[in-house]
């Protein structure tokens, strides 16, 4: 076990504690389970999300660096994010303080406003979940501590859009070996191989949710679900593992509406890679809130030993 | 042409022995039907569809078109590139299970491409599909709300 990511700055982001609460209480049962303290951010907001970075990219950067100067000024130099939309936000304004002088201007301009310093580019690193358990406790370590293995349940591994787009604000992603790869991850693929699951090669493990959409335009999301959940029984998947709380959500409600509005029904269960790392850790299904899911995996748990 | 739907659906529905038959003729069918997706986006903004290739495949140099007047489409530049890797694993395996696996995936693939871009035409009025991979700082991005407006959408 490493002490790199043993304490950490903690970023929920407002997912988490609405329709990704399961994902909250999840990632930190499982924190709790291998020894790692998380401290959330005092006063934290939005990260921006899709809403305001449509609106203004620059006010967007702002939010995304009030946050990382509050997990600076709490005393950390990382700071973790288990959402993918918070994640890459933060990510995002690290890269455009680093790069756009006007970013850093507005930055400036809107925290002296406010009556805060400006965050500077380079002091926090964002890590994601998938991140924070790989390196703190390895691959192998995890395998140790395992109490109720994985095995034998099939999981096509679905890491959604924005955990590796774009690229260029994810540096330490494609630097060969042990890095994450943006065409193909792999973390999450390794921390539950590692709890004893059969991950089957699933062709669209990056692939869109439509989850920008989902209200707009629903049938469109409901169809980019739907192949998503038909290529994944294909792929011969027990569970789809998500490490996102609005591909989750979009996963799960669109599953429901593709058996309603287009008469398809999928079987395959949906479940946080964290819910599933925690089960394996020996914590109760209940613990890592599998109750919360819409997508009802208790069956499917039961018959394998989990939970 | 057939829509790429119907020639996802026929290769999804053939039998395991015709699709492990002919691997270079199913390879074709597939890429065939990710380049006419792409070519009716390109076609939808004015542009001629591109016949150049780039690693060998018009695939991904339609997707390169695609992807430079408007960067959005980036998003499913990964999927292009697993649509050709599904394509060349089937035609390289001498095992036929395998090369049926790979040719199903490679169809799924190819769908999960139409639907992207069947629905990215239908919204693009509505703004950004994939807000992931809006430009980041466009020109007209700088300080104001104007950039609402997806780039897409703009000169039109």
């Amino acid at each position: 076990m490493s002490d790199k990511y043993r304490k950490v700055a903690y970023y929920p982001g407002c997912a988490l504690e609405g329709t990704g609460h399961a994902y909250n209480r999840s990632t930190k049962e499982v924190g709790k389970a291998l020894g790692l303290e998380l401290v959330e951010l005092q006063n934290w907001n939005c990260c921006g999300a899709m809403e305001v970075k449509n609106v203004d990219p620059k006010l967007q950067t702002f939010l995304s660096a009030r946050n990382l100067k509050i997990a600076e000024d709490m005393g950390f130099d990382t700071v973790m994010a288990p959402c993918n939309g918070c994640y890459h936000n933060l990510k995002k304004a690290e890269y455009d303080l680093s790069h756009d002088a006007a970013s850093r201007e507005t930055v400036e301009k809107l925290s002296a406003k406010s009556g805060a310093t400006a965050y500077q580019a380079g002091h926090v690193n964002t890590i994601h979940a998938l991140d924070w358990i790989r390196d703190a406790i390895g691959t192998e370590e995890l395998g140790k501590r395992v109490k109720n293995s994985l095995s034998g349940l099939k999981i096509a591994n679905y890491y959604g859009c924005m955990y590796t787009r774009p690229r260029h604000i994810f540096p330490e992603k494609d630097q060969g070996a042990g890095s994450e790869s943006t065409s193909k991850p792999h973390f999450m693929d390794d921390l539950l191989a590692a709890a004893g699951a059969v991950n089957v090669e699933y062709p669209l493990k990056t692939a869109c949710c439509g989850g920008a959409h989902t209200l707009s335009d629903s049938d469109t999301s409901t169809r980019l679900v739907l192949n998503l959940l038909t290529t994944a029984e294909a792929c011969g998947a027990d569970v789809i593992a998500t490490e996102c709380p609005t591909c989750h959500s979009g996963l799960e409600m669109h599953q429901m509406r593709a058996e309603k509005v287009f008469g398809k029904k999928t079987t395959v269960k949906i479940l946080y890679f964290t819910q599933l790392l925690g089960m394996a850790l020996g914590l109760s299904a209940r613990r890592v809130g599998v109750h919360e899911n819409f997508s009802d995996s208790r069956d499917l748990l039961k018959a394998r030993g989990l939970g | 042409m057939d829509s790429p739907f119907a020639i996802t659906d026929a290769v999804a529905s053939m039998p395991d022995c015709e699709l492990a038959r002919s691997p270079a003729e199913t390879k074709s069918m597939l890429l065939d039907a990710g380049e006419s997706a792409l070519v009716r986006w390109v076609g939808a903004h004015g542009s001629e569809p591109t016949q150049d290739r780039v690693e060998g495949f018009r695939l991904l140099a339609l997707h390169r078109q695609a992807a430079l007047r408007d960067p959005t489409f980036n998003a499913c530049r990964e999927t292009c590139r697993e649509l050709v890797y599904q394509c060349n694993a089937a035609e390289a395996q001498a095992d036929a299970g395998e090369r049926v696996r790979h040719f199903r995936l490679a169809a799924a693939v190819a769908t999960h491409l139409f639907l992207f871009i069947d629905g990215k035409l239908e919204n693009e009025k509505l703004g950004e599909f994939c807000c992931s991979s809006r430009p980041l700082r466009s020109q007209d991005a700088v300080g104001t709300s104007a950039e609402t407006q997806s780039p897409a959408s703009e000169g039109r």
